[in-house]
């Protein structure tokens, strides 16, 4: 679905339709309300045509809502919760923050949150388990946040073909895969470093802050990882991740990842992490087809000065096309490309900050 | 019989019983509530089964400060004002 778009913002859920180059707002779900991730209508499976909304009301908690037509109407389904905490429990309370992550893998919903717990669904949201065999792991003790108080499972990346393989990346807590139906799990962050943690543990896996991590569908063994160190791709599932440098700045949060040209993605540098703005007030895009050698930096259409908007880990966002890509930033601002991004076109409306903006 | 009083904010996502309760003890007050909607303790307590960070209670006008046990005695004819606190932008 090339021409459908829905971007989760502080103060609602905006449908984006697109007619030529041109996209309008087609309706609001939950005005006013934060809308902190929003899963598209699913394919196909037993839950065909179905989507999710996670919300994360300001004074009364996450909760989380689902359509059968197309967000029409919505109906408030079960929100995963923590179990009990036991008294000498290290690390963050057991209490759900936000819904960060959301993905559909064959029966199973997916639900990645702060502080850290992946929850599973089996019934799209009329009941929710929290993944004990990830929540226990040892290694958690040395997560931390990154972006907000408590760690949080940001990027779930399912393999398009084998349904009992999950990998998903955690800030700060590394990457985790699962071939087992997340029966068990191990990390897999060979090759990325951290140098925001004493020398010693640069190459923690446990303490790395993968930003963001998208999966070629068509390869699905190529991953790129937009890391808080810089930009990482792996051509192995995750087994080895390989440093690439981009021009303007290797520091962002968002990658979009081309869903069958394995050597294409594209992302968004902010100058650095003291100082996370576009470089120069110019928002920029770096869009590479040869796998990170070279890259080519994006302006054309983008503002050009006094920008200081940034794009968050799910701000950016490309089609099943490989040619449409939207990005929505902090400060509201929305563009989108018909062309990989030859050329972007600014929506004229200002949104709400946004959150996520995905395709379908 | 105790009174409990939910802010109208509440009634735009779920329904906000009229309560009157025998309850003694402010826990047990709040599950009269959340039996008659349990959708309701959600919207009030957290996981682990707290007082919500941005949620406040007022006892015959007094803040309940106390936000874990929950356990502050009632009189037979008390009020009790569940709110929301006022945060964010």
């Amino acid at each position: 679905m090339n021409d459908i778009a829905w971007v989760a913002t502080r103060k609602g859920l905006f449908e984006l339709q697109r007619s030529g180059d041109q996209w309008r707002i087609a309706r609001i779900s939950f005005l006013g309300e934060p809308v902190s991730m929003v899963l598209p209508p699913v394919a196909g499976g037993p839950h065909a045509g179905r989507m999710m909304a996670a919300l994360n009301l300001g004074h009364f908690g996450t909760k989380v809502h689902a359509s059968d037509d197309r967000g029409a109407s919505w109906n408030e389904v079960c929100t995963p919760v923590f179990p009990e905490q036991p008294s000498n429990a290290p690390g963050p309370a057991w209490k759900l923050v936000q819904i960060w992550s959301l993905d559909a893998a064959g029966p199973t919903v997916w639900a990645g949150t702060l502080p850290g717990g992946l929850f599973r669904s089996a019934d799209y949201g009329q009941s929710w388990q929290l993944v004990r065999s990830l929540w226990d792991r040892p290694e958690r003790a040395e997560w931390f946040g990154g972006g907000y108080d408590v760690p949080g499972i940001h990027s779930l990346c399912p393999h398009p073909h084998r349904h009992d393989e999950l990998l998903l990346a955690v800030s700060c807590g590394g990457v985790w895969h699962s071939g087992d139906d997340a029966a068990s799990w191990s990390l897999r962050c060979d090759g990325l470093r951290a140098t925001y943690m004493p020398p010693e543990r640069a190459d923690d896996a446990r303490i790395q802050d993968p930003h963001r991590v998208e999966r070629c569908t068509a390869q699905p063994d190529v991953l790129w990882c937009q890391h808080h160190n810089g930009i990482w791709r792996s051509t192995d599932n995750a087994r080895h991740w390989r440093e690439i440098t981009a021009p303007v700045s290797s520091f962002g949060f968002a990658v979009a990842a081309h869903p069958s040209d394995p050597a294409t993605a594209w992302f968004v540098p902010a100058v650095a992490d003291q100082c996370r703005v576009p470089k120069d007030g110019a928002l920029v895009v770096n869009h590479t087809r040869d796998g990170g050698e070279t890259f080519e930096t994006q302006r054309s259409g983008l503002p050009a000065a006094d920008c200081y908007d940034l794009v968050y880990r799910h701000g950016l966002a490309v089609a099943g096309d490989g040619r449409t890509l939207l990005m929505g930033s902090t400060g509201g601002g929305l563009w989108s490309t018909s062309d990989g991004g030859a050329r972007w076109h600014a929506l004229p409306q200002r949104l709400p900050p946004v959150y996520a903006l995905r395709f379908g | 019989m105790a009174r409990i009083v939910f802010t109208p904010q509440l009634r735009r996502f779920t329904d906000t019983p009229d309560v009157q309760t025998s309850a003694l003890v402010l826990r047990q007050a709040l599950e009269a509530a959340f039996a008659m909607n349990p959708r309701l303790r959600g919207y009030v307590l957290d996981d682990q089964q707290h007082l919500r960070a941005n949620v406040v209670i007022f006892i015959d006008g007094e803040r309940c400060d106390e936000r874990r046990l929950l356990n502050k005695t009632l009189r037979p004819d008390s009020t009790v004002h569940v709110l929301q606190a006022l945060s964010g932008g």
